[in-house]
């Protein structure tokens, strides 16, 4: 019996104008288009969004487990990118 | 190739990650137990919500008003979104849908027992509603919190969009329970008939539970099934008050010093009858499942071979 | 014609095209869990439910009309000789193929008429199709890809999308068929002279089946009558169906 062949897609929302498209989840389809259709009648059911991004789940080029210390650990030590490192006086705190 | 120390780093960071309450994504290092686990899980639920489409589906062609068409016709889709979420957080574990459905299909995966029982009556699409996607609720509000990201995030979804089941489930109950004689009497049947089965949706009784301990260790579930069921009870005894329904328990009473319920025993010979083969509709679920998958295999077949010829026609142009 | 007259076309033109939604409506919901895949079986749920949707939109518009019945007289308490959808809406639903051609001949022609219904002198019908024409445009969009996809798909797709086609071909001249009500409202500027959609509509047609790789049938038959309650077998146990639980409890609410 013929399995399903279709390809799998992630689908990421915008939600509303001003906001990120966000990671929904995936779904099966052909194509492109038949994705971003699927997606509209999937994942927007309750008018969850205002646009629809479709990529194919093999075009994701993901960070490794293996890679994350030198990735991100790197950056553990510069607080000073960060803007509470900074102590001010009471009176101008709220810069 | 990795090495035992490797291993044994990688198990120890996991243990770690999950005592901190931090999730398990689909890419980090995960022990062999605890994806067989999530996938036996998950893909369990997701083969839930689409056999679950058919026993209320079976009352979309009949539904007594246009306004319980629309909204069974959505809760019925619904359900069918939830198994796609649920699929596709199965499938950022490595194994593809096509995978999962032919061990549904095979009889090798289960799914929820409660599907197994038939739908009667415009009351039973009532008591579903209520009942079971209550209970259903009850269950995913907890797994809401489980270890694996996709999963607990597909719960965060599906518990919102499941508050509107058990409220229109539940509204079906008011207007039957308060409508005429024979109304009522449904009302009542469909209560009977399905109270007790929505309770053994939470699963055997902790000391009998195969996977528990170990889930509950990785914190894949968060709650017990006797803790989770007994939520369930005290939650649905002032909903059945309220409809001037007799509760199908006639043991249960209030349990000042526990705070909760006191219950009469779920017969358990029901449930493994059930759940081994018994239920009324085991094989009709499973053999509708399988005649809908291969009166697709040739609209399957078309769009591939379609996509096919697209891509060879471009080549020539190209 | 009398104000009376007038209010009394219009209620029976809202219940024609109530009738059309609630059957077609009622055949897409048979879908549901018959899916070729899942993602298919929840998007035809949607088109299903738009159908629904606009039935209760037409009833209840005939409702305010008719001042006693509700909606759901209209749904559930007329016989099949009273119903006056399309004879193409209430065919069996038959197989992938033969829905989505159907769809795609019915959502060819709902793109054209509502396209006139928008612009109706009578401001219910008008909003009612300008929520509609946003619909169908998705749904033309659906139908149009299928009916593409399984005519230029492989040799058993083709031939099952040919002979849908060929099965429905028929039921399809009614469609452009005007009775006196119809020419009525029309002339009032409140309803549609479906007679000049057709040609357009074969045009667009004959578009996507070229794309299709399918042969447009020749008129050699026409089946006609809905529009008078004159119905196929199908009509009755569609309707057995649908009304079943609604009339087995007479005057209950639900």
């Amino acid at each position: 019996m013929s399995q399903e062949r279709l390809e799998l897609f992630e689908v990421f929302v915008r939600s509303r104008r001003g906001l990120d498209h966000k990671h929904v989840g995936s779904l099966h389809a052909e194509d492109h288009e038949q994705a971003l259709e699927y997606a509209r009648d999937c994942y927007t059911r309750r008018s969850e969004g205002v646009s629809i991004w479709v990529v194919r789940s093999r075009d994701i080029c993901a960070s490794q487990e293996e890679d994350s210390e030198c990735f991100f650990d790197p950056s553990d030590d510069k607080p000073y990118r960060l803007a509470s490192y900074y102590k001010l006086p009471d009176p101008v705190d709220n810069m | 190739m990795k090495t035992t120390a490797d291993e044994t780093r990688l198990e120890q960071r996991f243990q770690q990650r999950i005592e901190q309450e931090q999730k398990i994504e689909p890419k980090d290092w995960m022990p062999d137990g605890y994806r067989k686990s999530l996938i036996r899980q998950i893909s369990q639920h997701a083969h839930s919500e689409v056999i679950g489409m058919q026993p209320e589906g079976n009352f979309i062609t009949r539904a007594p008003s246009l306004r319980r068409k629309a909204v069974l016709l959505s809760k019925v889709q619904d359900e069918g979104g939830h198994g796609l979420y649920l699929y596709s957080a199965a499938e950022t574990l490595g194994t593809p849908r096509s995978e999962l459905i032919a061990a549904l299909q095979s009889g090798e995966a289960k799914y929820a027992s409660i599907f197994n029982y038939p739908t009667q009556s415009w009351g039973d699409i009532g008591a579903i509603g209520w009942l079971v996607d209550g209970a259903a609720i009850v269950n995913q509000i907890s797994l809401q919190r489980t270890s694996y990201g996709p999963y607990a995030r597909g719960m965060v979804r599906i518990c919102k969009e499941e508050s509107f089941h058990q409220r229109q489930g539940y509204e079906i109950m008011i207007a039957l329970a308060h409508g005429s004689p024979a109304q009522k009497r449904m009302a009542q049947d469909s209560l009977n008939r399905f109270y007790w089965p929505a309770l053994m949706m939470f699963g055997p009784h902790d000391s009998e539970s195969a996977h528990s301990a170990r889930s509950m260790q990785w914190k894949i579930k968060r709650e017990t099934n006797d803790d989770l069921r007994q939520k369930f009870i005290d939650q649905t005894v002032p909903q059945i008050e309220y409809l001037g329904l007799q509760h199908p328990d006639s043991e249960i009473s209030w349990n000042e010093a526990r705070g909760h319920y006191d219950h009469g025993e779920i017969d358990w010979n029901e449930f493994y009858a059930v759940i081994n083969g018994n239920g009324h509709c085991n094989r009709q679920r499973i053999t509708h499942h399988i005649r809908a998958h291969e009166d697709g295999a040739w609209v399957r077949d078309a769009i591939t071979a379609h996509n096919e010829k697209l891509r060879k026609r471009a080549q020539q142009v190209a | 014609m009398s104000e009376n007259e007038l209010k009394q076309a219009t209620l029976d033109y809202a219940l024609r095209l109530g009738d059309d939604s609630l059957v077609l409506g009622q055949r897409i919901s048979e879908w549901v869990s018959n899916g070729p895949f899942l993602e298919e079986d929840i998007a035809y749920g949607n088109v299903a439910l738009d159908y629904i949707g606009r039935a209760r939109m037409f009833y209840g518009y005939a409702a305010e009309l008719d001042g006693e019945r509700s909606e759901d007289d209209f749904a559930y308490l007329r016989d099949e000789r009273e119903f006056r959808n399309f004879l193409m809406l209430e065919l069996p639903r038959g197989d992938f193929a033969f829905s989505q051609m159907r769809q795609l001949l019915v959502d060819l022609y709902n793109t054209l008429f509502l396209a006139v219904l928008v612009a109706s002198n009578d401001q219910t019908l008008a909003a009612i199709a300008a929520k509609a024409i946003k619909e169908t445009r998705y749904h033309l969009r659906r139908s149009r890809e299928w009916v593409v996809r399984l005519g230029d798909g492989t040799e058993e797709s083709h031939r099952r999308a040919q002979n849908a086609l060929d099965e429905l071909w028929g039921y399809g001249h009614e469609l452009f068929e005007m009775d006196a009500l119809e020419q009525r409202l029309a002339d009032c500027g409140i309803g549609v002279d479906t007679s000049l959609l057709r040609e357009r509509w074969r045009s667009m047609l004959s578009e996507v089946l070229a794309e299709a790789r399918l042969t447009m049938p020749e008129d050699g038959w026409a089946v006609r009558g809905g529009r008078a309650g004159y119905h196929t077998e199908n009509l009755g146990h569609l309707l057995t169906e649908l009304q079943f639980i609604h009339r087995a409890y007479p005057g209950c609410r639900w």
